[in-house]
């Protein structure tokens, strides 16, 4: 079956079968950032926006986008070398395959939340695991992340 | 400019953090063969018959291979020095299953889809054996897990496949049993710790495929791609020089990836269908047949005299290996060789162990390698001792400690040319305020609040075993290209290699690229393990750079047609001291590649003859329910001797990350077996890793010692850190529940019956 | 993974009705846990689109089309002032963002699942189903029946006068529960749901009289049978559940 969505802005028509899932669909589309950490919905490596919303690109069916605006890493590299460049000086990319699924919950809770406490920002981003860095790394880096934002308001 | 001891951000931290495609399924070739393995039900079990003619006939199926297709060549899959001291017991694919998820038989089709269905028509006859799944019953069991004649063990470590043995052995150093009969206190405790996936975000991966000289180029996310070349040619019996390895970005390896997993798959497909293969774990496939840490019983008893003096320990360790040796023989010595020697002031040890075959998947190398299980139950046993002293137990370690330049005799009779654990014991002591909080307090809502203490060591780089190769060459416009053997899995190696290179050679970070491990171009690096890397091969980094500015001043001062003696270089330009003329690096690059003989190019290898211990001190505060037993960690201090950081803000994350495993450990992570072998905990919906609310708060300060050995003082960081959070979250939680937790994970059912009693 | 032959988006209720009759086609809710199963789906119905993914308020009650997102319950503002944020706290647990984003209000109270978080606060609130052609049935009936090929089409929770807190127990925060409780107060009455016992939540009542909270909790917990699984014993469950029970009943009897 053939879906159309939006992939990072431009018209996309895609030939996928029924049972196809979106994480394929956009790996197959170049979209390489999304990666599959887990089969079982745990870990947020595979989160994308599907018009706007976080979501995890692993349990979606491809035909489900048929529409719908669909955003990954590759969408956001302005936004994602800005946020990056706070991670990356607290060294809390590590390894770096939980970034771009984290990234995107990030980039998402900012739009979302103002000004989020520690503890907003924990709950927000429980569903992004990160086997490397204990997190702490992670949250220094968006605290400063949101305190430059404040800053540039 | 300096860059050591900065946080210069990682050199692959821009293509990380916008997603970049550069780790191994992202450039995997499209018409890759997709490899799928066909596993056992059974945790011990024989074919008797194995029909793959169905299967084959599925469109797409391009081949199908069973334990009839593979060399009777058995060969181990550890990463580890030749010769290995893990036992020579596998085959790519046996007639024998050994646990339940051991590979029965290789598909290769050319989509997913047609691999799926085809392993499904593949139609096996098991001749149903009765397995070991008790480790306590496997040594002498009747049932062998091994009975093969070409089972093989190379290295003399009390293997016996006849007794269900991967090892045995016992050291000891004084009369043990006498020291301990004249303490006036002694505590005896048994600690059991469970197997534990490293988790790595990543799963295990290869691709493979044919270049055009006929060799079988090998892709892997790996942190051992020279070991890796060996093991392949031993698995599919042909010469190393028909392999080549490759390392590209990895997601994480924890020691998971110490171990060849996937590799031996793609690898014999391509070589029989002649092309391209690729296998890519599930995270199921990775939880149930991989390489987790040693589940191991520890049997502790430590006496002291009536001043607090600890005059002996006595360690028995028992370790389960499971269906295969991999790192067997050597994860378990570090229970007794990296808990045993903090204390610098016992006059006796003993230190035993057997490690035995079972059923259960094959344990391999984790982070910390066993010292991690031995510091749970040496230092808890030490904190009972502080108890049944009724001293403070910061104050009994203070008593206790090994100090700078001891001898070591439970450390292979080193000397502790670094040591701050003093100076680590008493800043963790005064960022928990830990006078005042020691032992618990009562919150008055039903919760108490308990702290806890624990000190940990671990090694840097296997002595005289270990080797690790650097190769640095000028080339035009004078940037140096530095190629490394050490493999980089996101702790950032490349980065810290290069830090010290620039500082060594007195240029800017810019000016030096790195490349990662191909083992056709790369020189030789044993591998990213053992807390190694820093340590090992920046000393390696500092000899070549030495090296190779020899061969600059030599090239200038011919340039500037003066002596060698008569000139300098500062990183820029080499100049003559007499009359100051100079000719710039960029020039000398560029001009040695017109009419020039002499290679601007160095390589210099590095082994060492000892292995200095970093140290840490990890303390844990924790709350626990009084009705409930529902534990939550609060705050998590830990301070570190790594002599020299040589990045503080790599170091200070990998310290962090390290602490949220073992806090995993300590609390949730658990290995679960049916009564039949199934393991349950195959996914990260049961087998659960801390999410950023189960940590609490980790800080993290650095005491640094001086490492005289090190490059720049530095010694290792990687493994330590694990090692403290379990014995420091056990106390904190005795503290606060009066529960005594001796079986990880701590959990909130199990303090609940202890408080019940 | 299940496969699927093919996949229709309905018109309506009647014709995704009509397509869900047969046993080899599924309804897709939030399509969560697709990858886990893997069975083959000759028809996958899929509901959205259809507008069934609007929560209504109205002065007797709150209506939850069966699509709407736990993401959605969780920041509905009348939901959870009406429940004191219980219905917050059930979700907030749930695995994540992204989760709560895609999993349906109707797929967590259609599947009845042991584990549910969702269906444990629901039935301690006055609770009905309507189903497309069984009509409103009241939750707890519901959740006793087998399942069958109606199609879940509203939550409905109808307002009363009633104080509801939801707890759980949990080995990690976003783990499943260990154990669930949401305990009401409604009227005379202690309405008390378990779940994850590890089977599906059940409704037990108690009288509210001059009793204390403790005997009320044990009353209540011994109503309850419980089981045991890689998460906790039958008999640390039902430990569990009498100290969460009577906790929230002191709390309740001290707002009220």
């Amino acid at each position: 079956m053939e879906v159309k969505f939006i992939l990072n802005g431009k018209q996309t028509t895609a030939d996928i079968k029924e049972d196809t899932v979106l994480l394929d669909l956009l790996r197959a589309k170049g979209c390489y950032s999304v990666k599959c950490g887990c089969e079982t919905t745990n870990c947020g490596l595979c989160t994308v926006w599907i018009d706007g919303t976080p979501s995890l690109s692993c349990s979606v069916l491809a035909a489900r986008v048929e529409g719908k605006e669909v955003t990954t890493l590759e969408g956001l590299q302005e936004e994602a070398a800005e946020f990056g460049a706070f991670l990356a000086a607290e060294g809390a990319e590590q390894c770096g395959y939980c970034s771009p699924g984290f990234i995107m919950n990030v980039l998402a809770m900012v739009r979302e939340l103002e000004d989020p406490t520690l503890e907003e920002v924990k709950e927000y981003l429980a569903g992004n695991l990160c086997r490397c860095t204990g997190y702490m790394g992670q949250l220094r880096a968006i605290k400063k992340y949101l305190e430059m934002k404040r800053g540039t308001k | 400019m300096s860059f050591v001891n900065t946080a210069v951000p990682k050199v692959d931290a821009p293509a990380l953090v916008t997603g970049k495609p550069v780790y191994t399924d992202d450039i995997a070739p499209k018409d890759c063969l997709v490899v799928k393995i066909l596993r056992s039900p059974h945790a011990h079990a024989l074919i008797e018959e194995i029909q793959t003619e169905n299967a084959k006939k599925v469109p797409g199926v391009e081949c199908i291979l069973t334990y009839k297709d593979v060399p009777d060549k058995r060969f181990t899959m550890a990463g580890q020095t030749y010769p290995e001291p893990s036992p020579y017991d596998r085959l790519i694919l046996d007639q024998r299953v050994r646990f339940v998820g051991d590979a029965v038989a290789i598909v290769a089709a050319e989509t997913k889809e047609a691999a799926e269905r085809a392993m499904k028509l593949i139609k096996v006859k098991y001749e149903v054996l009765e397995p070991v799944l008790d480790f306590h019953q496997a040594k002498d069991n009747a049932v062998l897990i091994h009975p093969e004649e070409n089972w093989k063990s190379l290295c003399p470590v009390g293997a016996d496949n006849k007794r269900n043995l991967c090892a045995c052995g016992k050291e000891e150093h004084g009369d043990i049993d006498a020291v301990l009969d004249a303490c006036d206190y002694v505590v005896e405790g048994t600690y059991h710790t469970k197997a534990n996936q490293q988790a790595m975000m990543e799963t295990f991966r290869t691709y493979t495929y044919m270049d055009t000289y006929g060799r079988l180029n090998v892709v892997s996310s790996t942190q051992i791609t020279f070991h890796v070349r060996r093991i392949l040619a031993n698995a599919l019996d042909i010469p190393k020089s028909k392999i080549r390895v490759i390392k590209p970005r990895i997601g994480g390896g924890f020691g998971a990836k110490q171990t060849v997993v996937t590799e031996v798959y793609p690898a014999i497909v391509t070589m029989k269908t002649g092309k391209p293969a690729k296998l890519v774990y599930t995270r199921e496939e990775s939880q149930i047949a991989s390489t987790p840490r040693h589940e191991m019983e520890v049997k502790v008893r430590v006496g002291a005299d009536k001043d607090g003096i600890i005059k002996g320990i006595d360690v028995y360790t028992l370790s389960n290996t499971g269906a295969f040796g991999e790192h067997g023989p050597t994860t378990v010595g570090l229970s007794g060789h990296k808990s045993i020697p903090l204390y610098g002031k016992t006059e006796a040890f003993r230190f035993a162990y057997d490690v035995v075959y079972t059923n259960v998947m094959s344990a391999g190398a984790y982070r910390g390698y066993g010292a991690t299980q031995g510091l749970f139950a040496v230092e808890s046993a030490v904190n009972e001792l502080a108890e049944k002293m009724g001293i403070d137990p910061v104050a009994l370690r203070e008593k206790n400690i090994v100090t700078e330049g001891q001898v070591m005799p439970a450390y292979y009779g080193e000397t502790a040319n670094s040591c701050a654990l003093d100076r680590c014991l008493e800043k963790a002591k005064e960022m928990m305020h830990w006078d005042e909080k020691f032992p618990a307090r009562d919150l008055g809502n039903g919760k108490v609040r308990g702290v806890g203490v624990a000190m940990a060591m671990q090694g840097s780089s296997i002595s005289n075993v270990d080797n690790a190769s650097v190769a640095i060459k000028v080339n035009d416009d004078g940037f140096y290209s530095l190629m490394i053997g050490a493999s980089d899995m996101g702790t950032g190696c490349d980065t810290i290699l290069a830090q010290m290179a620039a500082d060594c050679l007195d240029c800017e970070m810019e000016n030096i690229i790195v490349s990662g491990v191909d083992t056709d171009v790369s020189p030789y690096d044993s591998g990213s393990y053992a807390s190694s890397t820093t340590y090992l091969t920046g000393i390696a980094v500092m000899k070549t750079c030495e090296t190779l500015k020899e061969k600059i001043l030599a090239k200038g001062a011919q340039y500037l047609e003066c002596s060698r003696e008569e000139v300098d270089f500062d990183g820029k330009k080499v100049f003559c001291l007499k009359d100051g003329r100079e000719i710039s690096l960029m020039e000398i690059g560029n001009r040695i590649m017109c009419n020039n003989e002499d290679a601007l190019f160095a390589s210099e290898s590095y082994s060492s003859p000892v292995s200095p211990p970093p140290f840490m001190v990890g303390m844990a505060e924790v709350d626990v329910d009084q009705e409930t037993g529902e534990i939550e960690l609060v705050d998590y201090v830990a301070v570190v001797d790594c002599g020299t950081v040589v990045n503080p803000s790599l170091a200070r994350v990998q310290t962090e990350g390290g602490i949220a495993q073992g806090i995993g450990m300590a609390l949730y992570e658990d290995v679960v077996y049916s009564e039949s072998g199934k393991n349950f905990s195959n996914s990260f919906m049961q087998y659960k890793i801390p999410s950023r609310q189960d940590v609490g708060t980790i800080r993290v300060e650095f005491e640094s010692s001086y490492e005289p050995t090190g490059p720049f003082g530095a010694k290792s960081i990687g493994e330590v850190v694990i090692n403290t959070p379990s014995p420091a979250i056990a106390q904190a939680v005795y503290n606060a529940s009066g529960v005594r937790v001796k079986e990880l994970p701590i959990t909130a059912e199990k303090v609940y019956w202890g408080m019940k009693k | 993974m299940i496969t699927i032959n093919s996949y229709v988006k309905p018109e309506s209720l009647e014709e995704a009705y009509e397509l869900n009759q047969k046993r080899a086609n599924r309804i897709l809710g939030g399509m969560m846990w697709m990858r886990l199963g893997s069975g083959r789906v000759q028809t996958a119905i899929d509901l959205s689109g259809m507008g069934l993914d609007q929560i209504e308020e109205s002065e007797e009650e709150f209506k939850i089309g069966c699509m709407c997102t736990l993401r959605q319950l969780e920041l509905h503002k009348g939901i959870n002032q009406y429940t004191d944020g219980a219905v917050r706290e059930c979700v907030r647990h749930i695995v994540g963002v992204q989760f709560r984003n895609q999993a349906t209000v109707g797929g967590s109270i259609f599947g009845r699942f042991g584990f549910s978080d969702v269906l444990t606060c629901f039935l301690a609130m006055d609770c009905y189903v309507e189903l497309y052609k069984g009509g409103i049935v009241p939750l707890r009936e519901f959740v006793c029946q087998k399942r069958d090929r109606d199609i879940l089409v509203n939550v409905i929770i109808r307002k009363d006068v009633r104080k509801i807190r939801y707890v759980s127990s949990r080995r990690t925060k976003t783990d499943f529960p260990v154990i669930a409780c949401g305990v009401a107060k409604a009227g005379e009455e202690w309405q008390v749901s378990v779940g994850a016992r590890p089977m599906k939540a059940v409704l037990v009542t108690e009288k509210a009289d001059e009793r204390n909270a403790a005997e009320i909790a044990e009353k209540l917990t011994e109503q309850v049978t419980f089981g045991s699984n890689m998460r906790g014993s039958s008999e640390y469950r039902k430990a569990l559940a009498k100290v969460l029970i009577r906790r929230q009943i002191e709390a309740l009897m001290e707002e009220c």
